[in-house]
Formats: C-alpha cells, sequence, structure tokens
C-alpha cells in the first residue's frame, strides 16, 4: 500500500541493545519509521517491546545503538498505563490541558476525532477502559504530533472496541499523515490495521508486510497456532470490516488448535 | 497582659496560616505522589539537622534544609536496590535518623535545646525572624510551584508521559523536594517534627471530598489548615492545651467531620 522507501524516515534506530542484568532484552535492532506509515511491533510477552519503544522515546538508556530523530519531530504518545490515584480531582479537559495548553474547540475536536466527544467533564478516574485509550489518543493528538506512539493501544479494552481502535488509528493516520509506531499482543487485529510488521523476539525474528511476515517460518515458529490465526485475521479483513463479528469465532479457532498442539 | 497575649496568639496565628498557605498545594502533591512516607522520613531527620546547625553554629532552619537534602538523596539513590523495599528504606532511615538526631542534641552540652520544642511544635515561641522565614521562603516557594504546577502536576499523573511531551521530570523532582525541606524547615516550629507531615497531608485529604480540580484541592487544602491553625490555637488559648498537638487533633476532626456518610460524596 505504501511504499516506504519514498518515505521520510521520522525516527531511525540501529543496531539498539538495551539489556537488563546483563541479558540483551533488546538485541541489536534496527527500525525506521515513516511519515504516513503503521509499523507495528509484535512478538510474545517478555519480548522487549515495550523495552524498546521506551528507548526509542529516550525514557531509558542504551547499552548501544544509535536513535536518529528527524530535527523538529512531535511525537505523541499513549502509554500502555495510565493509573491516576483516586485523590487526585481532575477531569478529562484538565487532563488534556497538561499534554499542550488546547482551547476548548481544540480539545472538543480532538476528543470528537477520537469518537468520545461526550466525555470533557468526566472525571478521569470514570472513564471505562476503551474512553481512557481514546482520551489518552486525543492527548497526544493535540500535541499534532508527526509521530504517534502507541504502547499496547488496546490494553484493558475488550473485543470489539479493540478492533474499532486500531480502525480508528488508521483513521487518523489517513487523515493526519503521521506515522504510528505500535505495539501489540493482538495478532489477529493488527496485521489487519498495519502497513508494516516488526516481529520481536529480543532480536528482529522476520520484517515486512503483514501478510509476508504472517507466512515467514519464524513467525510461525514464535507464535505457533496463534498466527495461524491471524493469518486468516488478514485474509478475512480484506473482505468485511466487522472486525467484532468476523473476530469472536477466529480466537475461538486459534485456541481449538492451541489445544490439539498439546494434547 | 491581655495585650501581649493577643501579640503572641496573633504571631501564632499569622506563623501557622504562612505555613498551611505552602504546605496545602504542596501536601497535595505529596498525597498525589503516595509520598506521605517519603515526608515523614525527611522530617524525623530534621532533628539532626537541628543539631547540626546548633553544632555548626549557623540557623538551624538550614541545617534542616541541608539534612533533609542528604536524605532524600540518599532515598533516591537507596530505592534503586532491588535488595530493599522502599518502605523498608524509608523506616531505616525515619527512625535510624531520628534516634541520631537525639543522640547529636545529647552531645550539646553548652546549648540549652528545647527538645519537646523541637518534636512537638513552639508556635507560641514564633519569631518575627521566624514569620520572615515563613511568608519570605513560603512566597517563593508558592511562586515556584505555580511555575512549575502544570509540570509538576502532569508527572505526577504519568511521569514517563510527561517526559515525552518535555516536562524536565528530574529537576522538577529536585526541586519539589527542595521545597518539602523547606515546609519541613518552617512547620517544625508550628506542630513540631513528630507531626509535620499531618500539616501536609491532613488538609489536602479533607479537601479532596469539595474539590472538583487539583487547584481547587489545593485551595481548599489551605482553607482547612489555616481552620486548623484557628481552631488549634483557640483551644490552646481557653482551655490551655498544647498548641501544636491542637492544631493537629482539628485538622483530623476536620477529616473525619466531613468523611461522615452523606457529607459531600456526590461525587465519589
Amino acid at each position: 500500500m505504501i511504499d516506504s522507501e519514498l518515505q521520510t524516515p521520522l525516527i531511525r534506530a540501529e543496531n539498539l541493545t538495551v539489556s537488563r542484568g546483563g541479558q540483551p532484552v533488546v538485541n541489536k535492532i534496527s527500525l525506521t519509521v515513516n511519515a504516513g506509515e503503521i509499523l507495528t511491533l509484535v512478538g510474545p510477552n517478555g519480548a522487549g517491546k515495550s523495552t524498546l519503544i521506551r528507548a526509542l522515546l529516550r525514557l531509558i538508556d542504551c547499552d548501544s545503538g544509535v536513535i536518529q530523530r528527524e530535527p523538529g519531530v512531535t511525537i505523541g504518545y499513549v502509554p500502555q498505563q495510565l493509573e491516576i490515584d483516586p485523590t487526585m480531582p481532575i477531569d478529562v479537559r484538565q487532563f488534556l490541558r497538561l499534554g499542550e495548553l488546547s482551547s476548548e474547540e481544540d480539545m472538543k475536536r480532538a476528543l470528537e476525532e477520537v469518537g468520545v466527544a461526550a466525555v470533557i467533564d468526566t472525571p478521569m478516574q470514570g472513564l471505562s477502559g476503551g474512553e481512557t485509550r481514546r482520551v489518552l489518543l486525543a492527548r497526544a493528538l493535540l500535541r499534532d504530533p508527526d509521530l504517534l506512539v502507541l504502547d499496547e493501544p488496546t490494553a484493558g479494552v475488550d473485543f470489539g472496541g479493540q478492533a474499532e481502535l486500531y480502525e480508528l488509528i488508521r483513521t487518523i493516520r489517513d487523515s493526519r499523515q503521521c506515522g504510528v509506531l505500535l505495539v501489540s499482543h493482538n495478532l489477529h487485529l493488527v496485521m489487519a490495521a498495519t502497513d508494516r510488521v516488526l516481529c520481536l523476539n529480543h532480536h528482529i525474528c522476520c520484517e515486512g508486510q503483514p501478510d509476508a511476515v504472517t507466512r515467514n517460518p519464524a513467525y510461525l515458529e514464535l507464535f505457533g497456532s496463534e498466527a495461524v490465526a491471524s493469518a486468516m485475521a488478514v485474509y478475512t479483513h480484506h473482505h468485511d470490516h466487522q472486525h467484532d463479528l468476523t473476530g469472536a469465532p477466529i480466537e475461538e479457532s486459534g485456541h481449538q488448535h492451541h489445544g490439539h498442539d498439546h494434547g | 497582659m491581655g495585650m501581649t497575649m493577643d501579640d503572641f496568639f496573633l504571631m501564632a496565628l499569622a506563623a501557622g496560616v504562612g505555613v498551611s498557605m505552602v504546605a496545602g498545594p504542596l501536601g497535595c502533591f505529596v498525597v498525589w505522589r503516595r509520598m506521605s512516607y517519603f515526608g515523614a522520613t525527611l522530617s524525623h531527620s530534621a532533628l539532626l539537622g537541628v543539631a547540626l546547625g546548633l553544632l555548626l553554629g549557623v540557623n538551624p532552619m538550614i541545617g534542616v534544609v541541608a539534612t533533609c537534602i542528604v536524605i532524600a538523596a540518599a532515598v533516591f539513590s537507596m530505592e534503586r536496590d532491588p535488595r530493599f523495599a522502599a518502605d523498608t528504606i524509608l523506616g531505616i532511615l525515619a527512625h535510624g535518623m531520628l534516634a541520631l538526631g537525639l543522640v547529636a542534641i545529647a552531645f550539646l552540652d553548652n546549648v540549652r535545646v528545647d527538645l519537646m520544642g523541637y518534636l512537638f511544635g513552639d508556635i507560641l515561641a514564633v519569631s518575627t525572624n521566624d514569620l520572615i522565614w515563613i511568608y519570605g521562603g513560603g512566597a517563593a516557594c508558592l511562586l515556584i510551584l505555580g511555575m512549575i504546577w502544570r509540570g509538576l502536576l502532569s508527572m505526577s499523573v504519568h511521569d514517563e508521559l510527561a517526559r515525552v511531551e518535555g516536562v524536565p521530570v528530574s529537576a522538577m523532582r529536585l526541586i519539589f523536594m527542595l521545597m518539602i525541606a523547606f515546609v519541613i524547615a518552617i512547620a517544625m516550629k508550628i506542630v513540631g517534627i513528630m507531626l509535620i507531615v499531618s500539616m501536609l497531608i491532613i488538609p489536602p485529604a479533607t479537601a479532596r471530598r469539595f474539590a472538583r480540580t487539583p487547584e481547587q484541592m489545593a485551595f481548599y487544602a489551605v482553607i482547612v489548615g489555616s481552620l486548623s491553625v484557628l481552631g488549634g490555637l483557640a483551644a490552646s488559648a481557653t482551655i490551655d492545651t498544647p498548641a501544636g498537638p491542637s492544631i493537629v487533633v482539628v485538622a483530623m476532626v476536620l477529616f473525619f467531620a466531613t468523611a461522615m456518610p452523606g457529607v459531600a460524596r456526590r461525587q465519589a
């Protein structure tokens, strides 16, 4: 869909290594995120996805390697977790203004863009998981980012809501032409929503376009039967955008295979 | 004589309200960031600061601020050690430093130290010099807090998100810690080392029930803190209770009185 070689790189990492307790969690990883493309990091739990993201955001130090960020690139970040202490009285409006001192209209427009226009006066602690993700996304969008970095954007969201969120991320990319770097362990949905996939297990197992990656032996080995299901998700996506309807049975079949493998 | 009592009372009230004006907003952050035990650790170290100040012949307040900074730095560096839980480190330092302070005070043979005054407050002995410290330093503190408010709030909501958005988190944390050390130094005279944390956490906790925004909570905390000072001093003047502890008792009564079912419970 998008030819990455024609794109302008926003952020680039070369031979990045991050260690914890002497063990490399992120091992010699190189990647580039271009303007207007969605790059998704997939990998099992503990594969170093979040560590890689945090290193790219310069939240943690790297042992070796280079991170190049294009000058003037604004990053909008959606962290994996947001747990605001219940002792802090803060509503969505005030939360949004912590990131960028935005006008009321800008905030309303951003909330509308992410589909939660009605929550502006709601206390942050009163939001559902899905609403929280969308408000975080709105805060990131208010910065008018060139690059959106989303760590597990569907954490704490039910299956139907997850599909909608990935759809929303695509819509945002299409309208704003920003680069998107996202982390997910939901293979089913993400394969349908991304331009490029980088399959991570401390090192890069494989990378490329979703349909190519899902056929890659390294990918299949890493994810086993779950990968079969996500290959189906890619296939079904082209027919039907009702992820919440097609998605659920796919997950079931994935579990069945899983049972057979070990049983 | 009635005239002098009034003077004592007004000086004490001015000092107490002055401390509340700084402790309220700062205390909100102590509550939000769950740092009350950290505050207790610093305040327990204050006695050592007093002893060092007297020993070196400098203002005890400077000794207190300096000691608090060293202890805070020690906490930050030790908290990274995975072998110790954070609350264990705070417990060791809180009690160890209080004990060390008591030992150090005992070495000061040639200086008469009002230990009870340092431990539980001596608000009726507030001097003009103290008031200058409280209001001069307090105004500077509030000005700085106003300047870093949004960033400090942002990092209290989500540290990493704030960092990605460009908040200088380490610098903010350092400034915040300095301000806590300063509040401990000025509140020592009011309620004493043992009870300082109550000035930081009880008024914000009470204010939480009525506030809809962080700024409201900070403002109400000032009001609640000032009312506690007024109530405590009134009790002290009329029924001759110890002033510092009375202030804390009134603060606690206000907290539980507003915590009763039916009072401002709507938004919980």
